[in-house]
This record gives C-alpha cells, sequence and structure tokens, in this order.
C-alpha cells in the first residue's frame, strides 16, 4: 500500500539546515494498523505529513497504492489527498461552525458529490461511530471524545485507503483514548490500512506492528501481539 | 459556481461573525450610498437648470443687426441697414442643415408705452410678427384655441394669440377671450388663443405678456414693408449651430455689403454655446460626483479587504483542514473571492436602495411645492447609472477578495494545519 524508499528531508531555518529524515525505508501493507513512535523531533510527523502529501520530500521515491507521489501541483495533491488518504488531528481539526454532518460531509463537498447523497453518506459514517443523534450539534456542544469521532468518521467519509493519526488519543484522558483506539482497531478490522503518530506506550501497544524513529532514522521495525482496546473501556 | 452548497458555505462563514459582518458591510453601503446620492443631486440640479431653458429648442441662435463698424465697397462705416424678408430664404438656400429661419419683428419691449388696448383697459405688451414655426422654437402650451397657422400667414390675417399675462390684465376673470378684438397700436386683431410658457430664467412673468400675430399682418399693419427685425435660427438635430453661425453670417454680409471681416455688423446670441457651457458644467460636476463617490467607496473597500484578511488570517486553520480534506487552490480562493463579492454585493445593493429611499422621500416632498423657481428639480439616477455602480462593485469585491484569497492559499497546508 505505501512503500518508502530512502526519504530524506531538511528544513531551512535561516543559515542553518535541520536535517529531519535521514534516509527512511518502509513498507506498509494493505490492512495493517502501524503506530509510528519516537520521541519529540525524532520526524515521526514530518513523515506523517509526507505520507499525507502536506509537505514533500527532498529526495527518495512514495508510492502510494502503486501510484508515485512526487512533484505535485496544489491541485493534483489536493485531489490525491481527498481520493487516497483521510486525516485525523490531535487537536480534531474540525470546522466549529458547521454541525458534525457538516463536518463529516466535507470531503464529500470537495469530490464534488450531490447534497442529498452527501448528506446520506455523512449520516451513515456518523452512524458507525455510534454519534447520529449528535448529527446537528456544532463541535463546541460535543465532548472530546465526541469531536475525535466526528473527525474519525470524516477521515472515513471519503473512503481512502490509507487513515493518517497524529497523535489522535494526545488530548484525550485514559479512558476516551481507549474509547477511540477500540473505534480504530474495529475500522482496522474491516480492512483499512491505518497509520498512527504517537509517543504514548499504551496506545503503541494496541496496533499491530511499532517503528520506531530516532534522529530522523528507523531504529526498529517489529511486529507486536496487538492489545484490544476494548478489554479497558 | 452558483450552487446551493456553495451558498451555504459563504452564509455559514459570514454568519459566523454577525456584528464584524455587518460593521464592513456598512462601509460599502456608506459609499455607494453617497455616490448615489451625489449623482442623484447632480441630476436634480441640472433638471432644475435645465428646466429654466422651457423646452426651447437650445441648438439655434438669434440675430439682429447692428451699425457697421469698417468702410466697404464705397460705403461708410457707422451705416445702419435691415433684414430683408428675401434674407430668410437666401439663408434657407445657402446654408445646409437649417431646421428653422424664422424672421421675427417686434413692437413694443421692455420699459415701452401702453400699445394695446381692449375697451377700457391699457396695457404695455411685446407685440411679435412671427410664422407659426417659432413655437417650436420657443415652446408655449396653447391653453386655450390655436397657434398661428400659416393660412394666418398667407392671407395676412390680423389675429392675435394672448399670453396668460396679457389675459389677466385685458380681460376680467373667467370673461370669454376667443374671438374677441384687442387694438394693438389702434389696429385691431381677433384674438384666437391663449398661451403659457414654461421656464425660469429670470422673466417668467414677463414670458406671458406677449402677444403673438402672423409676420405678414404685422408687416402690413404696422408698416414694416420687407423688413426684418431679427431672426431666430435653429439647426437640424446632429449639426451644432455654432459651426454654421460663420456661414449665416457670411451670407448676410455679402447680401448686405458688409465687409467680411466686421464682426460687429451683425449682433448675435448662440443660445447653444451657452447651453454647452451649462452641460459641461454638469459634466464636470457629474465627474466630481464620481470621483468623490468613488474614493468613499474604495474605502469601504479596503475595509472589506482588510477585514477579508483577518478572517483568512483566522481561519488559517480551517484553511488548512480544507485542503487535508481534498480543498483545490481555487476552491480556497473562489470561496473567499465569492465570499468578498457577496459582501461587497449585499451592502451596495443596501446603499443603492437606502439612497433611492432617501431620493424618493425627496422626490415626494418636492411634488408638494412649485419647482418652477428652485433650480432643483426630480432628483435621480437612472438604471444605466445603477447598473455601473454594480459592475464597479463587482469589481471591487473582487479586488477586495484578491489579496486575501491569495494570501489563505500562500500558506503551505502542514504550517496552515500547525496554527491553533
Amino acid at each position: 500500500m505505501i512503500e518508502i524508499k530512502d526519504l530524506h528531508k531538511s528544513y531551512k531555518t535561516g543559515n542553518n539546515s535541520l536535517h529531519v529524515l535521514k534516509g527512511i525505508n518502509f513498507n506498509v501493507a494493505e490492512g495493517e494498523l502501524v503506530s509510528i513512535m519516537g520521541s519529540s523531533g525524532s520526524g515521526k510527523s514530518t513523515l506523517l505529513n509526507i505520507l499525507g502529501m502536506l509537505d514533500e520530500a527532498d529526495s527518495g521515491t512514495y508510492t502510494l497504492d502503486g501510484v508515485p507521489i512526487k512533484n505535485l501541483n496544489e491541485k493534483i495533491a489536493a485531489r490525491y489527498r481527498n481520493k487516497f488518504l483521510g486525516f485525523i488531528f490531535q487537536s480534531f481539526n474540525l470546522i466549529n461552525y458547521k454541525t458534525a454532518l457538516d463536518n463529516v460531509a466535507l470531503p464529500l463537498y470537495y469530490q464534488g458529490m450531490k447534497r442529498k447523497e452527501r448528506i446520506e453518506r455523512a449520516m451513515a459514517y456518523l452512524d458507525k461511530v455510534g454519534l447520529s443523534p449528535w448529527a446537528q450539534h456544532h463541535p463546541n456542544e460535543l465532548s472530546g471524545g465526541q469531536k475525535q469521532r466526528v473527525a474519525i468518521a470524516r477521515a472515513l467519509a471519503s473512503d481512502p485507503k490509507v487513515l493518517l493519526a497524529d497523535e489522535p488519543t494526545g488530548a484525550l484522558d485514559t479512558k476516551t483514548s481507549y474509547e477511540v483506539m477500540d473505534l480504530i482497531q474495529k475500522i482496522n478490522e474491516e480492512g483499512r490500512t491505518i497509520l498512527i503518530v504517537t509517543h504514548e506506550h499504551d496506545i503503541a501497544e494496541m496496533t499491530k506492528r511499532i517503528v520506531n524513529l530516532k534522529d530522523g532514522v528507523i531504529i526498529d521495525d517489529k511486529k507486536v501481539d496487538q492489545v484490544k482496546a476494548l478489554q479497558y473501556v | 459556481m452558483f450552487s446551493r452548497d456553495n451558498w451555504d458555505e459563504i452564509l455559514e462563514a459570514l454568519s459566523a461573525n454577525w456584528f464584524r459582518t455587518i460593521l464592513t458591510a456598512f462601509g460599502v453601503l456608506w459609499g455607494i450610498f453617497i455616490l448615489v446620492i451625489l449623482l442623484a443631486a447632480g441630476k436634480g440640479l441640472e433638471n432644475g437648470v435645465k428646466q429654466g431653458f422651457g423646452g426651447m429648442a437650445t441648438n439655434s441662435m438669434f440675430m439682429w443687426t447692428q451699425v457697421t463698424s469698417k468702410p466697404y465697397k464705397g460705403l461708410p462705416k457707422g451705416r445702419r441697414y435691415n433684414f430683408k424678408i428675401d434674407d430668410v430664404a437666401a439663408i434657407k438656400r445657402e446654408v445646409p442643415n437649417m431646421r428653422f429661419v424664422s424672421p421675427r419683428n417686434q413692437l413694443g419691449g421692455f420699459g415701452g408705452g401702453n400699445n394695446v388696448v381692449r375697451g377700457l383697459n391699457t396695457g404695455a405688451f411685446n407685440v411679435y410678427g412671427d410664422y407659426p414655426e417659432i413655437i417650436q422654437q420657443e415652446p408655449m402650451d396653447i391653453t386655450s384655441g390655436r397657434f398661428l397657422n400659416y393660412s394666418d400667414i398667407n392671407d395676412k390675417r390680423k389675429v392675435a394669440v394672448i399670453g396668460d399675462g396679457v389675459r389677466t390684465v385685458l380681460y376680467k376673470q373667467g370673461e370669454e377671450v376667443l374671438g374677441t378684438y384687442i387694438k394693438i397700436n389702434g389696429v385691431n386683431f381677433m384674438v384666437i388663443g391663449t398661451y403659457k410658457k414654461k421656464g425660469n430664467n429670470g422673466n417668467s412673468e414677463e414670458n406671458q405678456k406677449q402677444i403673438y400675430v402672423p409676420f405678414t399682418a404685422f408687416s402690413q399693419a404696422f408698416n414694416q414693408g420687407n423688413n426684418v427685425g431679427w431672426m431666430a435660427i435653429t439647426a437640424q438635430d446632429g449639426s451644432s449651430i455654432t459651426e454654421l453661425k460663420g456661414e449665416v453670417l457670411d451670407v448676410i454680409k455679402s447680401r448686405h455689403s458688409i465687409h467680411p471681416e466686421d464682426d460687429r455688423a451683425v449682433g448675435n446670441f448662440d443660445l447653444y454655446e451657452e447651453y454647452n457651457k451649462i452641460n459641461g458644467l454638469f459634466v464636470a460636476l457629474k465627474s466630481v460626483a464620481y470621483f468623490v463617490g468613488i474614493l468613499v467607496l474604495l474605502s469601504g473597500i479596503i475595509g472589506i479587504s482588510n477585514i477579508m484578511l483577518i478572517v483568512v488570517k483566522e481561519r488559517t486553520n480551517e484553511i488548512g483542514v480544507r485542503r487535508a480534506l481534498g480543498a483545490t487552490p481555487w476552491a480556497i480562493r473562489g470561496q473567499i473571492l465569492m465570499e468578498s463579492i457577496f459582501l461587497t454585493i449585499i451592502s451596495g445593493m443596501a446603499g443603492i436602495v437606502l439612497a433611492t429611499g432617501v431620493i424618493a422621500l425627496v422626490n415626494q416632498a418636492l411634488s408638494g411645492m412649485d419647482t418652477s423657481e428652485m433650480m432643483f428639480l426630480n432628483p435621480s439616477v437612472d438604471l444605466g447609472v445603477v447598473m455601473v455602480a454594480l459592475g464597479i462593485l463587482v469589481i471591487s469585491g473582487l479586488l477586495a477578495g484578491l489579496i486575501p484569497a491569495q494570501n489563505a492559499i500562500k500558506v503551505k497546508p502542514v504550517d496552515a494545519l500547525r496554527t491553533e
């Protein structure tokens, strides 16, 4: 699903060049649930941004579902993001003046889907995350866990190949974190590929594979026995 | 582009902060309000002043004889001469594009003695010997009876059309006027019509105290022979009398042995030139109105641009999210532009509506008054101006949104998402 070869990325700040990713080789097969761990500054967010086409690598190749991702202009990048990827953010990043339902429907809007169909699909995904009674609520009327569920529903709405989650439980308490992880595990069991960036070990243990990043290189890449989040809920 | 979803997006974004949206809109509203009011006021003044011309054929000149100032062909300077009735035909023949060439004779005048008698009543009035065309050069409303016609001219009928002012002096109120006789300088004329003139060029009172009789009857009754006192000449629409004036004067000069360079021998007044001067004044007035109005509007637009910049700044994160979800740069840009144009047009429309409301009120107030002396009449803007204003609004909305829209997509999605 994801193939990365010899990926390099550096940031220029003034005269200093900060080499963040120093040659990453990394493959993800379809249906995997991978967590990327590392201390802050290890380059895990940068890696995720490159995977999410929000940022571009300096060198190396990146193939997503057989499509080489390089030299994208913003228009094509936008289309690929819409088609291939679903994002889940630490701070939810819901649009405050839209209802939960409209938030979920937003990726479909950018696909150019008709309003009625869009609302139906969005409603189905809200139902999937158990929030259909809250469809007409605005984000500020929802709890943190509910917001993250809406965000997950939104990420799923465009039926992407890969879900990218950047510290999805970072802003949640432990109990809510496990609930969200339970949801993510369920989605993964339906066959969807999911990448999670986190620095919490208990969260990482709930994935099927842990990739450890340190100073821009992968130091460890191992499969783990998945801990079911459901038992803590 | 104009789907319901688009409108929903725009309305949602704008209604997210009502108070700010309204304050912003007010700048543009005020600008367009000022523009429309200024234009309408200018139009009102123009209407009022042009009313002063009383619908006169403005493409006209008047010409009378003076004393020659140069000797020519053995004739001395200081010589008097008269226009002859043949001059009229000569002008019509030799100068192209003449609409009317009306010879006129006149009795009485400013401060003249009593010259008209009816029974025991007497009065001092201007008496004109005229051709029927004069009513098209100096419009008047015939309030009863009829004006002169060519039968009167050909038969030299001693008939007269009198002004309202004449009627009030010579007749009792409600007395039948038509068919009665008045005595002008001892000669009886039958009254066949009454008139009332429009216009307010300072002597509207005097304008109603005139008597029109057929030119031929006038010449005969008052011993004018072939002499013509003065002429009122109107050129055809599309050619200017100011340009034809020289030719007219040349014809007269050659027919009366006047030195071609004698500028004083033929007195004339070019109404068209005066009219054009006034017209020029209103063009200038209109430019000032546009200038001031558009500048005020510009400050409103800068306000909108400014607010849109702040809005974009505030929504950087949202824009980042939208882009992560698959919004193309043009979708983002388009939305900011549409918001800006929408805001501009709505507030502009409100301004136009407000301004036309005020104009309507002013018109209503004016309609109760006699405006003939007011130099201000029917302030209005025509649809064309409103269309121009709307055009300006759309363009300015576009301009106002351009920089903010560019700003919105200048931030990379990854940076936009990092903004909290």
